[in-house]
């Protein structure tokens, strides 16, 4: 295992893990027509519309899927089965808790009772699909946010049932989030100790850039952390985590690399800027450490100064194991989490920071034989 | 150590001040209500010209959007970074490396009347919610005499 010298740990494959990014996929939109009404079935083949799949991902890019998590039926996405899903991932990697993600194109939707209509499907599909049948896996809600009324309503609508563990909302977005426009969005998921995760997806309106937009895949790809950045400084800035203390959110396919010097850079314009914004009665980086979790793919860093990384975030408690399944973001398993860590360390980011950031013991507990 | 006479009080209004050398030091002597404080013009931070920048109140919030403005024409902004500062007692109203212990009593060398009163108005502020940091500018007792209408300052 590790090197009994240093008393550290390497992480395995098999190691029990929460997976607190996996993606799930809608097999055609086909899938989706048992969860809408006769109107809205009609509308969508009256107007031809064929796919609302995502080009974040596309499926020609090596990134989209690692070797062994293409489907076998080339006709569909990747991790469009729950079988895939289990024999890929959940039981190679010992998967006590999956936290489900499924990105299909409802924040791309122009007309907003459309995109409310796709997101309750969407919602009603995953639990129907994959919640209910596999009690490893977790969900998270998907919402419209042109206007925050119809995703409150959603929230509602399926925050008394435990299977749904967050709100997903996408990095890209019309306004950053902060703005209180958003804010009851937050108030519910506080209220109803969900988690609100912001994943790396969307694309209306916004270049991903504040210089414009980017001609090639890899800039795209890249630039997402600088969404991921401005969300942050949104929040903290707007005193989203004052407003709503118990508020925890988790970026999903960030990166966490690039935080350590936000922290830095936002902590000492604070010093001097701290009458625009009166409510910071603390260190942003120290209502950062509190509130926001990563899941840890794509793990940037190289491993030799990945203790450094940690050591810059103030410890491990930010970072929680993902696999981004079935994204390919290392090479063999054990390059998930390639830095040794002690015992405990080791245990709080393959599982336990995720089991306490989500109450999963409580909302969602491990089920029998896992 | 002297005590020096450095303007008449027609000279600094209320809500005005002078800068002034003594000793070799830089100092700002400032005109708040009809009192008069003396602050060093050195920011304890990095040194710049504290005495120079913006003499404003103190903002703050017990929620986002909701604004408490206190103080007003106590507090100076160092031009340097915004680093704010109470002129009647130098203290820096935020340093956040200090915001995790809980108490922070203030240090009176001699309990003197200006002892007295500056104790008494940090207490005043850190009841209005005011976290203090360690950062404190330097001060310098002023006094004025009524029949001559001058202005000292003891360094």
């Amino acid at each position: 295992m590790g090197t009994p010298a240093s008393g550290k740990i390497r992480y395995q494959q098999g190691m029990p893990v929460v997976d607190t990014d996996v993606h799930v996929a809608v097999p055609s939109i086909a899938a989706l027509y048992p969860y809408l009404s006769d109107h809205w079935h009609d509308y969508l083949v009256e107007s031809g519309v064929r796919s609302l799949e995502v080009n974040t991902y596309p499926r020609g890019s090596d990134l989209s899927a690692r070797p062994d998590a293409r489907p076998d039926d080339p006709a569909l996405p990747p991790g469009s089965t729950l079988e895939q899903v289990q024999g890929q991932l959940l039981e190679p990697w010992n998967v006590q808790r999956a936290i489900v993600h499924c990105d299909y194109g409802v924040h791309l939707l122009h007309n907003e009772d459309l995109a409310v209509a796709m997101a309750r499907a969407l919602n009603d599909w995953l639990a129907d699909q994959w919640l209910s049948r596999d009690r490893r896996l977790c969900g998270s809600i998907t919402v419209c946010t042109d206007r925050p009324e119809p995703a409150v309503a959603e929230i509602e609508r399926l925050a008394g049932r435990p299977e749904f563990v967050q709100i997903a909302l996408p990095a890209r977005s019309q306004q950053p989030y902060g703005k209180r426009v958003y804010w009851p969005i937050y108030e519910a998921a506080e209220r109803h100790d969900l988690v609100v995760a912001i994943y790396a997806g969307g694309g209306i309106g916004n270049p991903i850039t504040a210089v414009g937009w980017p001609s090639l895949y890899l800039e795209d790809y890249v630039s997402f952390a600088q969404a991921f950045q401005a969300q942050l400084l949104s929040l903290v800035a707007e005193g989203v985590f004052v407003k709503y203390p118990r508020l925890k959110v988790v970026f999903i396919e960030s990166g966490f690399t690039w935080i350590p010097s936000t922290m830095w850079r936002l902590d000492k314009n604070w010093k001097g800027l701290r009458r625009e914004v009166p409510w910071i009665d603390r260190l942003p980086s120290e209502m950062i450490r509190e509130h926001l979790r990563v899941t840890i793919q794509p793990l940037n860093a190289p491993v030799q100064v990945l203790d450094r990384v940690i050591e810059h975030l103030g410890g491990d408690t930010m970072l929680l194991f993902s696999t981004d399944y079935p994204h390919w973001q290392f090479e063999e398993p054990a390059d998930a989490w390639p830095l040794a860590l002690d015992a405990a360390s080791l245990d709080r980011v393959l599982r336990e920071s995720a089991i306490v950031t989500y109450g999963l013991d409580r909302r969602r507990p491990r089920p029998e034989g896992v | 150590m002297g005590r020096y006479t450095v303007a008449t009080v027609d000279e600094i209004p209320p809500g005005g001040r002078k800068i002034v050398e003594l000793q070799g030091l830089s100092i700002g002597v400032f005109n708040i209500g009809g009192e008069f404080f003396a602050i060093r013009s050195a920011c304890p931070h990095k040194g710049g010209p504290l005495c120079l920048g913006v003499v404003t109140g103190f903002v703050r919030a017990d929620t986002p959007g909701r604004y408490e403005y206190l103080r007003c024409g106590e507090v100076i902004r160092c031009p340097w970074h915004g680093w704010e500062f109470d002129i009647k007692t130098g203290l820096s109203w935020i340093d956040p490396n200090r915001l995790r212990v809980k108490s922070y009593a203030v240090a009176v060398e001699e309990v003197t009347p200006a002892g007295q009163a500056a104790a008494s108005h940090a207490t005043e502020l850190r009841d209005a919610g005011l976290i203090e940091g360690p950062y404190r500018a330097e001060v310098y007792p002023v006094t004025v005499d009524k029949a001559t209408r001058l202005v000292t300052v003891e360094v």
